[in-house]
């Protein structure tokens, strides 16, 4: 055991490179799974207040099964136990973005349920009182008002998600942290690597922190 | 109906019953209402009308009776089909909070319903926008968003909004009670002028001197039921109920 450890700068200077290779995996991941992720948001949260009690049923079985279990857990069911049922074999990269799409989904869903329910009732009265019909009042009326409510929300929401993408390394996506590991594996600089590997995180996540923060200064206009 | 049109109503309320729950709002209504004809309901707070007129343009479901506007059935239970589409497109509402669209400005407030209801080109929108707001006042805002409006000129707004879809029936519902005192003028002002225009119009309002001075007609509502009906010289000189005159008792000498 050495008790004077030394931080390495080149070390840990010299593994960027590498891990940079992993940052697009990263980005493609969470990136296309939360694309998806709103769509399925979209969808659930709606139905999570529909009328009709069944459908509002299926929406609520969805969002408490995909919330209510790990991110690891469901990759690794999709990535190693649905292959059984569909007979071949699902690329890794597919699994992570198929996992953060029903991930964030299930979360994006109450965010567009909040959303909607906080706009007053009387904006849905003005609108059907002048003739809109439900999906005009909806659609010009409620959504662009709650999506502005809900930008901090989703907001959030991004910045986990592209945070769970870390997990994948562990069915072998080249993503930030498995280019870390592997790199670690040859040099064993593990404080310095790692280090940079959260820097890195750390330079994803603030990005998208500043670009909602202008988005939603921008939105702010006119409110 | 349609060969004396002049005469026929263009609301016709019939036996309407509505409940919240097990309370009983309105108590077999009947009410009609000519062309022209400015009708101003008035009662306490919790009488039920506001829910009358909400029920004018099927944002209350009732349970028992119908209503018919301009030709179209409403029936109960919200089982009215396009018959409710229709009357909303052609009945106005003005509400107690605007309810102005705080995302879009104020002449997109007002041409959204047109272009998107009545299929005008964003031209012609703009152009029955502008007319609109210089006639309630507001044509200097246009392009302001509504939380930049005082709230009288917010209520105008909203007025206009709904007069862009050439409505055959305005609905206002208490329009001035949100308002700070020093506003109320010159909305009333605005539906005066409407009046004056031979706006077909149903006001439930606590503005008592409006009400004798724009009235045709005035409707008493006590508990879900219609108590004193007539013009305003007989209802608020010599009502002869007696719940209307305790009602008229406390709210003129205020």
């Amino acid at each position: 055991m050495d008790s004077t450890f030394q931080f390495d700068w080149q070390a840990a200077f010299d593994s960027i490179p590498y891990l940079l290779k992993g940052i697009p995996y990263t980005l493609l991941i969470s990136g296309v799974g939360l694309a998806i992720g709103f769509v399925i948001g979209i969808i659930f949260g709606l139905l999570r207040i529909s009328p009709m009690a069944w459908l509002r049923w299926i929406a609520i079985i969805y969002i408490e099964v995909f919330r209510g279990t790990p991110v690891l857990v469901q990759v690794l069911f999709i990535f190693y136990g649905l292959p059984q049922i569909l007979g071949g074999p699902i690329d890794a990269v597919t699994a992570g973005i198929a996992a953060i799409a029903v991930n964030s989904g299930a979360y994006i869903s109450e965010i567009v349920r909040g959303g909607v329910q906080s706009i007053e009732r009387g904006q849905r009265e003005a609108g059907l009182s002048l003739g809109l019909t439900r999906i005009d009042t909806f659609r010009f009326v409620i959504w662009p008002q709650a999506f502005r409510r809900m930008i901090p929300a989703l907001g959030n929401q991004g910045i986990i998600s592209i945070k769970d993408t870390s997990l994948f390394a562990v069915i072998g996506v080249g993503e930030l942290v498995r280019q870390g590991q592997i790199y670690i594996a040859t040099t064993f600089n593990a404080l310095e690597v790692y280090l940079m590997v959260a820097v890195l995180y750390l330079a994803i996540t603030l990005s998208l922190s500043v670009g909602l923060r202008l988005l939603e200064r921008k939105g702010l206009v006119g409110q | 109906m349609s060969q004396d049109d002049d005469k026929a109503p263009i609301v016709r309320i019939e036996a309407l019953n509505k409940h919240f729950g097990s309370l009983h709002v309105l108590k077999d209504i009947d009410l009609q209402v000519a062309p022209g004809e400015v009708v101003v309901v008035i009662g306490a707070s919790g009488s039920g009308k506001s829910t009358l007129i909400r029920c004018v343009n099927g944002l209350e479901e009732f349970q028992r009776g119908q209503i018919e506007v301009d030709g179209n059935l409403l029936k109960p239970n919200g089982k009215s089909g396009g018959a409710l589409q229709a009357i909303r497109t052609e009945v106005g509402m003005v509400f107690q909070q605007f309810n102005l669209f705080p995302h879009l400005s104020v002449i997109d407030n007002v041409m959204l319903a047109p272009m998107r209801v009545r299929n005008v080109s964003r031209q012609q929108a703009e152009d029955t926008a502008t007319r609109l707001l210089e006639r309630v006042g507001i044509s200097d805002q246009a392009r302001k968003f509504p939380s930049q409006l005082s709230g009288g000129q917010q209520q105008r707004v909203a007025l206009a909004r709904a007069l862009a879809m050439e409505p055959r029936l305005m609905l206002f519902d208490e329009p001035t009670s949100a308002l700070d005192p020093e506003m109320i003028g010159e909305v009333l002002d605005a539906m005066r002028e409407l009046a004056r225009e031979g706006m077909t119009m149903m006001i439930v309002t606590h503005e008592m001197s409006f009400a004798r001075e724009v009235a045709d007609r005035v409707i008493y509502i006590h508990k879900g039921e219609i108590t004193e009906e007539g013009t305003p010289e007989q209802v608020f000189d010599n009502p002869r109920n007696e719940r209307t005159q305790s009602f008229l008792a406390r709210v003129l000498t205020h």
